[in-house]
C-alpha cells in the first residue's frame, strides 16, 4: 500500500497521524486565494510537496493529480515487494475525479496571455482524466489493461471494485488499484463553494471536517493519492507476499435520483452494501467495522446513515464506525483509495480509526462513532468502506482480516 | 546583441537539461537531438519554443524537421537574431 495525502507522505505517516488525532486541514498560503477572494481559504493540503519526492523531469511532465499517483503507486509496489509479473497479467485500476485540472486552466491561461504556440504539447496527456493510470501502467509495465473510473467522489472504490472483478475474470493475476486528486485550484474551490457544498470554517480549519457533528457546514476539499497492490491469493501466496488483508467485495450501484442530491431513501447505496456483502459470502452481521464515505455535509451524513441502517438495522448499533475525512479531509478521486487504506489497516491492526472534530453528535445520527483508536474483535473480522458521488454513484467494498 | 556560437549552445544546453534531465554538458555541437539525446518530439517542441523566448528569435515549425543536431539548431538560432 501507498499513499500521500494530508496527514503524511506515504501510508504508514499517514496511519500515523490519524490514529494520534491529528488534522491535516489548514490555510491555504497562495496568493489566489486573496487575489480571488475566494470564500474558502482552508484545505486538507498534501503534506510532502510532490517535487521533494520525484524528478524534476515527472514534475515537468506530470499533472499535480498525476504526481501524487506515481508516488502512491510507487510506494505501494515496493511494499508488496515488487512483484514479479508477468506484464500481461499485470493491470492499473487507478481513479480520479476531475483529472488534471491544473494543466487544463495553466494552459487556459498561457493561451490567452501568450497565444496557441505558448500552450504546451504535452497538456493533453496530462490534463486527461486517465493520465495518473497511464503514468502508473508505464512505471510498472503494466500490459494487462489500464483503466480509469470516473464517479466523481467515489471513483477510486469503484476502482478497487473493479480491480476485485478483473482479478476474478482470471485474465490478471496483479493489479493496482486506487485513485488521486489534485484539485486545491482556485477554480474547483469556487464552483463547489458556489454549490454550498464546502465548509466555511476559515477561522478554525482543523476543526472544519466534523462528520456527524450537529454543527457541520460542509465538506473540506482535500489532495492527495493512495494505491494498493491487489492480487490473486494464489499468486500472493507463491510468491511469499506480506498479505495485509482480504479483499471480499466490492460492488457498484446507482441512484438515478438527482445529479448531485443523495437519494433520502438510500435505497441505492444499501443495495451497494448488499451486494459487497453478498460477495463476500457474508451477512450483515458479520462487519464490525465501517470507514464510511461521511464528508461532513449535513444532508450527505445523514443519506449515508439511512442507507446503512437499511442494511445493518439493530446491528448497526455494535459497529465501529470511522468517519477518517474528518483528519484528511475529501479527497475527491483519491478518497475511496486512502480508506481502503484505513481499512485494511484498521483490520491489520486490529484498530479502529478515530473521527476527530465530533463534539456534540447530531442526535439524527446515533451511529457508533469511534472518536479516539478503538480495538477490533479477535478472529475473522470484516469491514466495509463506502463512498458515493455526485452523480449518483454508489460504490462499496469488503475486506476480511486474513487468517492465511 | 548578438550571442555568440558557444554562448547560443550554453543557453540551449540549459533549456535541454531543464526540460529532459540531460546533462547541460552532453548537450554538444555534433549530437543528434533524436539518436543521440533521445529528445522525442514532444520534448523538442517545448524546446523549440523555450529557445524561441530565451533568444528571441523565432523558430518556424517547417524549421524545426531540418534542425537535426544541436549543431543545427545553434546555427540556426546564431544566424536568426
Amino acid at each position: 500500500m501507498g499513499a500521500t495525502t494530508p496527514l503524511g507522505g506515504d501510508a504508514r505517516s499517514t496511519w500515523k497521524a490519524l490514529l494520534a488525532g491529528e488534522s491535516g486541514i489548514s490555510t491555504i498560503n497562495a496568493e489566489w486565494v486573496a487575489k480571488y477572494e475566494l470564500p474558502v481559504t482552508f484545505a486538507g493540503q498534501a503534506k510532502v510537496n510532490a517535487a521533494e519526492v520525484l524528478t524534476p523531469q515527472e514534475i515537468k511532465r506530470l499533472d499535480p493529480s498525476s504526481q501524487f499517483a506515481l508516488i502512491a503507486a510507487r510506494e505501494a509496489w515496493a511494499d508488496a515487494g515488487s512483484p514479479d509479473v508477468v506484464p500481461e497479467r499485470l493491470a492499473v485500476e487507478y481513479a480520479t475525479g476531475i483529472g488534471g485540472v491544473w494543466t487544463l486552466l495553466d494552459a487556459y491561461d498561457a493561451l490567452k496571455e501568450k497565444g496557441p504556440r505558448r500552450v504546451l504539447p504535452m497538456t493533453i496527456p496530462m490534463l486527461m482524466p486517465n493520465g495518473p493510470a497511464a503514468a502508473i501502467g508505464m512505471d510498472i509495465a503494466a500490459r494487462g489493461g489500464v483503466r480509469t473510473a470516473v464517479s466523481a467522489c467515489a471513483s477510486s472504490t469503484e476502482a478497487v471494485a473493479n480491480a476485485i472483478a478483473r482479478l476474478r475474470s482470471g485474465e490478471i493475476d496483479v493489479v493496482v488499484a486506487g485513485g488521486c486528486e489534485a484539485g486545491i485550484h482556485p477554480l474547483p474551490i469556487a464552483a463547489f463553494a458556489a454549490m454550498h457544498a464546502l465548509s466555511k470554517r476559515n477561522d478554525n480549519p482543523a476543526g472544519a471536517s466534523r462528520p456527524y457533528d450537529l454543527n457541520r457546514d460542509g465538506f473540506v476539499m482535500g489532495e492527495g493519492a493512495g494505491a494498493l497492490v491487489l492480487e490473486t491469493e494464489d499468486h500472493a501466496k507463491k510468491r511469499g507476499a506480506k498479505i495485509y488483508a482480504e479483499l471480499v467485495g466490492g460492488a457498484v450501484t446507482s441512484d438515478a435520483h438527482h445529479i448531485t442530491a443523495p437519494d433520502p431513501e438510500g435505497t441505492g447505496a444499501a443495495r451497494a452494501v448488499t451486494a459487497a456483502l453478498q460477495q463476500a459470502n457474508a451477512k450483515p452481521e458479520d462487519v464490525v467495522h465501517i470507514n464510511a464515505h461521511a464528508t461532513s455535509t449535513p444532508v450527505g451524513d445523514i443519506a449515508e446513515y439511512t442507507a446503512l441502517l437499511r442494511v445493518f438495522g439493530d446491528h448497526l448499533g455494535n459497529i465501529a464506525v470511522s468517519a477518517t475525512k474528518s483528519a484528511t479531509g475529501h479527497l475527491l478521486g483519491g478518497a475511496g483509495a486512502i480508506e481502503a487504506i484505513f481499512t485494511v489497516l484498521a483490520l491489520h491492526e486490529r484498530t479502529a480509526p478515530p473521527t476527530i472534530n465530533l463534539e456534540n453528535q447530531d442526535p439524527a445520527i446515533p451511529l457508533d462513532v469511534v472518536t479516539s483508536p478503538r480495538t477490533l474483535p479477535e478472529g475473522p473480522i470484516l469491514a466495509i468502506s463506502t463512498s458515493f458521488g455526485f452523480g449518483g454513484h454508489n460504490a462499496v467494498i469488503a475486506f476480511r482480516s486474513y487468517q492465511g | 546583441m548578438a550571442l555568440s556560437q558557444s554562448e547560443v549552445l550554453a543557453g540551449l544546453a540549459e533549456i535541454v537539461n531543464d526540460e529532459t534531465g540531460i546533462a547541460a554538458d552532453a548537450v554538444q555541437l555534433d549530437k543528434s537531438f533524436t539518436d543521440d539525446l533521445d529528445i522525442d518530439s514532444i520534448s523538442m517542441m517545448t524546446i523549440v519554443v523555450n529557445a524561441e523566448d530565451k533568444f528571441g528569435v523565432k523558430i518556424p515549425d517547417e524549421e524545426v524537421k531540418n534542425l537535426v543536431t544541436v549543431g543545427d539548431a545553434v546555427n540556426f538560432i546564431t544566424n536568426a537574431q
